[in-house]
């Protein structure tokens, strides 16, 4: 019981540290790349911003959890 | 970091973290976290407005993880989180109208924030009394199986004898909630989702500290799948509280991605960290969460800063 916790939470920390790297560069190319594009739009098309943030935020839970829900899987698979 | 929509300057890190603790206690309580979102974001400078706009942005994106994860393990009653969702937005109407009636009478803060007090510290002392009777008793009585056939996972309460007569309101429409494991007029599941929505207006954030509560002891649904199906109620309602947010300027969406990339994680730790856990375990786990809403408003009241 013990070990299975034991991998689990080495699992969870790979998992931990990967997808920090993966955040690292998903600030500096995703949002800075959008962020002036979003700026402009909140100011001049507020209903069309209001239809890009609330895709942007639902379509980034859909990835990110499908990320994070794969990572989990590969590296469990792999602690077996 | 600048955030150029609200004009802020934030260290990504605090965000990320922050979305990080929201996302445990959605995850586990089935709660929106406006309650620290928005002081959060307060004590770095963000603009009340942004503050709350934000805050339901990133809430939906961390209740649509929450409540995909919770699904996976069968905690979601969709049809009770559709008919849900109807009530909430009419009742985050009238409780955004009742803001604007007191803000012309111009005494909102005083009667907001008594009332706040007094609804936080009541679900925490209610909560606190029946899970920890039940607890005490070890065999309180089941909530569910009044349905033949019903999937739902078993739950105990010391409030159950109330909750079967509000179940045995023949009031028509009636309907049967399989997973739920209940039968219930349609009009009960409309009035606790009002009330809750109410409270969203009145109050601010997803008031998920009403309806998780209210899920279990008035509607009886089972603790697991009230946390799951009000994740789900929330994606919803906080969908449209979004885009009419968005609408009036008050979202910055840069912010709230960054925060959401803590809350997925912090997230499924919650989602996972349920299955450890009783019903009743969860409730009173539940019970600092009102206490810490509480305490904000308390300190807002007596020192005159808004957190």
């Amino acid at each position: 019981m013990k070990k299975q916790a034991a991998k689990s939470l080495r699992a969870f920390a790979i998992e931990l540290a990967v997808y920090s790297v993966l955040v690292v560069i998903y600030f500096f190319l995703v949002l800075h790349l959008l962020g002036d594009w979003l700026y402009r739009l909140e100011t001049h098309h507020r209903y069309v911003y209001a239809g890009v943030a609330i895709l942007l935020i639902a379509g980034q839970a859909v990835v990110l959890d499908t990320v994070t829900t794969l990572l989990f899987r590969f590296l469990r698979g792999r602690s077996r | 970091m600048f955030f150029p929509i609200s004009n802020t300057h934030i260290n990504p890190i605090y965000l990320v973290v922050v979305g990080f603790v929201i996302g445990i206690f959605g995850g586990f309580f089935g709660v929106g976290g406006s309650f620290i979102a928005g002081p959060a974001l307060r004590l770095m400078g963000v603009d009340w407005n942004y503050a709350v706009g934000t805050d339901l942005a990133h809430i939906v994106g961390k209740s649509i993880v929450a409540a995909k994860q919770h699904r996976a393990l069968g905690n979601v009653d969709l049809k009770l989180g559709f008919f849900m969702a109807f009530g909430t937005i009419a009742g985050a109407e009238c409780g955004a109208q009742l803001i604007q009636a007191l803000k012309r009478a111009g005494n909102v803060n005083t009667v907001v924030s008594y009332v706040a007090i007094l609804v936080y510290s009541g679900i925490a002392a209610f909560m606190l009394w029946e899970s920890r009777k039940t607890l005490r008793s070890g065999r309180g009585p089941s909530q569910s199986g009044l349905v033949k056939g019903a999937e739902s996972k078993k739950d105990r309460s010391a409030f159950s004898p109330v909750t079967r007569n509000i179940q045995r309101l023949k009031i028509w429409p009636m309907i049967t909630l399989p997973t739920s494991g209940i039968r219930i007029s349609l009009w009960t599941i409309l009035l606790v989702a009002f009330v809750g929505g109410v409270f969203s207006g009145f109050l601010g954030g997803g008031a998920g500290y009403i309806r998780m509560p209210s899920m279990v002891y008035v509607l009886g649904i089972p603790t697991h799948l009230a946390v799951g199906t009000d994740l789900f109620e929330i994606v919803i309602s906080a969908s449209y509280g979004t885009i009419t947010h968005a609408i009036k300027g008050n979202v910055d969406v840069l912010i709230a991605l960054v925060m959401h990339t803590g809350a997925v994680i912090g997230a499924q730790i919650g989602v996972v960290a349920t299955q450890y856990f009783a019903g009743p375990k969860i409730r009173l786990a539940f019970v600092p969460l009102p206490l810490i809403g509480a305490a904000i408003v308390i300190y807002t009241l007596v020192t005159g800063h808004k957190l």
